[in-house]
């Protein structure tokens, strides 16, 4: 809260020097709106302080950075766009974690001629024919991790996968992704609520399908509640899915449940380059934890928008988004291009969740996909 | 679909069922005795868990944070009742879910700010872990048999409470007549403040024993409080009897709905459709049947006014 209202502060202040200033030559005013209260903050908050850490490291000015709190609530985030593009005049925006929220503010932002960098929330409907000049999406489309799943499924052998997922859009497209690389057969599949914490009716469908393997995308507390139970009953099937339940947020609070499960991710802190060991490190000294998946994102988004304001002045939008296509900069995950729909084309690897010491992280023991880009791209024409 | 799976939903339906009893019997009492709609009940069941979670990491000892989380949901429900409760009585619905609601954020954000965002980490104990044989063949968690004792204990408890003891009577002849009780020298106050608490300690006490399988984060609560209200509606508002036969229904009607209807559409539709279907008519299950009671019953199953 008071890093919030110290950033609000900053802004406020550089806003009404930038009022003085007349024009703001190289410039750039960054409106970032992701969930910092509620029941998903942890995603708003690694993505938020790993943008903050990427501005620091870099230290120019000339970025200003508003930032404030959707509430996981996209009524509250259109009000929050509106504000930042019609008050605070932003020239770029980014921040938003969930899919849903995204659908309600990305079309609208774009469409104002706002650039808008995404650092997590990759739908289907932006990849494909709703795809925009200025929508660049720095984290995955929302398919990926799932694709990754499936081709990795595929590796290990599994011939009959029990698959599960919330009933909402990104549970869907989890459940496409999956089966669009996987090869084998279904055992079962299973929309389950939203938000449920109780798996007790799933794992005993699962006990009694003949399932040689799992597959389930539940992100945050639902995944927790999941493997809990999952290794409390007795079923001793392996177990694959995205990075998303395995984070480093969540994998203290899932225990030793969690232990040797493979999941798939486009980045991990042992990915060998010089930015990412700078990262991992510059994260540890800043903030005293673990950096994970959406504070790995967050920084990249960051420093792929000075890559461009080095290039390029934001008011000439033919520029800067050519500047921000090259994606030139250097990426934790190491290769990072942007495909024709700007959703990246990137590698994915297989995590296996491990014990350092007293804390539960994660290790790669292998590549998934490699130069992989999305499955809308094609549909997509500006 | 086999035998041993529908019993082993079942038992899972009546787990659920127990847990949501802990909620709705505070949520019933409070609403009787004192006419209060609480929204706030969800976020005492968030302090038992995390109160157990600190505990339980600082010492190791469920049994300790199983304690600790009645003695600090108690502790933060008779607060409030003292504080803020208090002074909705005489006032209307809407006032008191207001000042409710203002308390969950409350709660919600004072937890964030002692603990921190991310969720915190407790586990059934190492006695507890792992499957247990039914008779049968049926292989079941031990620590959700526990769970199915433990609340139909503190329901049997509960009962006696209400039935034998000098608080329980205050406590029904404050359901039918607060005035009459005041009157013959019933100190109401006081006694408003234990009703508060008990409930409070009884939504902290499932807050802890669910934490243990689920996930303990802010927000943990609401979800239950929206089920434990459906609750309360269908067993008749006020009714500590109502709640348990609300809740199990409830608990069995969600559990079941959720496994049987997808396999039901499954018989004559294409696989993917009747899951979708089946899974979107599960979560409605609920609803449809506090609607149906609400048909033959306008007052619940057991309500009286």
């Amino acid at each position: 809260m008071k890093f919030k209202s110290l950033m609000l502060a900053a802004g406020l202040a550089a806003a009404g020097s930038l009022a003085l200033a007349d024009g703001h030559a190289g410039k750039v005013k960054v409106g970032m709106i992701t969930t910092l209260s509620g029941g998903g903050a942890g995603l708003g908050i690694d993505v938020r302080d790993g943008f903050m850490l990427a501005a620091k490291m870099a230290g120019n000015d000339n970025l200003e950075v508003v930032i404030e709190d959707d509430q996981r609530k996209p009524e509250i985030a259109v009000q929050l766009a509106d504000k930042m593009i019609q008050s605070e005049k932003v020239d770029v925006m980014t921040g938003i974690i969930w899919s849903n929220l995204a659908m309600a503010v990305v079309p609208a932002a774009t469409a104002q001629g706002k650039f808008y960098l995404s650092p997590n929330a990759g739908p289907s409907a932006l990849a494909g024919k709703g795809c925009h000049p200025l929508y660049f999406n720095v984290a995955w489309q929302n398919d990926n991790l799932h694709e990754a799943a499936g081709a990795y499924a595929n590796d290990a052998g599994y011939k009959n996968t029990f698959i599960l997922a919330p009933n909402y859009p990104a549970g869907q497209d989890a459940l496409t992704g999956y089966k669009r690389m996987y090869g084998g057969a279904l055992a079962g599949e299973i929309y389950t609520k939203l938000g449920q914490t109780d798996y007790a009716a799933e794992i005993a469908q699962i006990r009694a399908s003949g399932a040689d393997s799992v597959f389930f995308f539940l992100p945050g507390g639902m995944g927790i509640s999941f493997l809990k139970q999952y290794a409390g009953s007795g079923v001793d099937l392996p177990v694959v899915g995205p990075a998303f339940s395995f984070d480093q947020g969540i994998l203290q609070a899932v225990g030793e449940a969690a232990l040797g499960v493979k999941n798939t991710s486009q980045w991990n802190k042992d990915i060998d380059n010089a930015a990412n060991k700078a990262f991992v490190e510059a994260f540890q000294a800043e903030y005293g934890r673990l950096p994970s998946l959406y504070a790995s994102q967050g920084y990249d988004t960051a420093n792929l928008l000075l890559s461009a304001m080095a290039k390029a002045d934001v008011s000439d939008a033919d520029a800067f988004r050519a500047a921000l296509a090259a994606a030139e900069f250097d990426s934790v995950r190491g290769d990072f291009a942007f495909g024709s729909n700007q959703h990246p084309v990137q590698d994915f690897y297989v995590r296996e969740v491990i014990k350092e010491g007293d804390v539960f992280t994660n290790k790669i023991i292998g590549a998934s996909l490699t130069d992989h880009g999305d499955a809308y791209a094609a549909d997509c024409s500006y | 679909m086999s035998v041993i799976l529908l019993i082993e939903q079942v038992l899972n339906g009546l787990q659920s069922g127990v847990m949501l009893f802990l909620m709705a019997a505070g949520l019933t009492l409070i609403f009787g005795v004192m006419g209060l709609i609480n929204l706030a009940h969800g976020s005492l069941y968030m302090v038992g868990a995390f109160a157990a979670a600190a505990v339980a990491g600082a010492t190791g000892s469920f049994v300790l944070a199983l304690i600790a989380s009645l003695v600090a949901a108690a502790a933060a429900g008779a607060v409030v009742e003292l504080t803020v409760i208090r002074r909705l009585y005489d006032r209307d619905h809407l006032d008191q879910v207001l000042a409710t609601f203002a308390l969950i954020l409350i709660f919600s954000e004072g937890t964030r700010w002692l603990f921190g965002s991310f969720p915190l980490f407790l586990d059934i104990p190492d006695a507890l872990a792992g499957p247990v044989m039914l008779p049968g063949g049926i292989q079941y968690p031990l620590y959700r048999l526990v769970i199915i004792g433990v609340g139909l204990l503190v329901a049997i408890g509960l009962f006696q409470l209400i039935a034998r003891t000098r608080i329980g009577i205050r406590i029904r002849a404050g359901e039918s007549d607060r005035e009459m009780i005041a009157a013959l020298g019933v100190d109401i106050s006081k006694l408003y403040t234990i009703v508060f608490a008990l409930g409070a300690a009884l939504a902290g006490l499932a807050g802890a024993l669910v934490g243990a399988i689920q996930s303990v984060q802010v927000g943990m609560g609401e979800p239950v409080l929206i089920l434990a209200f459906v609750v309360i509606v269908i067993g008749g508002i006020g009714s500590i009897k109502g709640a348990l036969v609300g809740a199990l229904l409830v608990g069995l009607t969600d559990t079941l709905g959720g496994v049987l209807l997808p396999g039901f559409f499954a018989t004559f539709m294409e696989a993917s459709a009747a899951t979708a279907l089946g899974s979107s008519l599960a979560s409605m299950s609920i609803y449809i049947l506090m609607a149906g009671v609400l048909i033959f019953r306008p007052t619940g199953l057991y309500g009286s006014r």
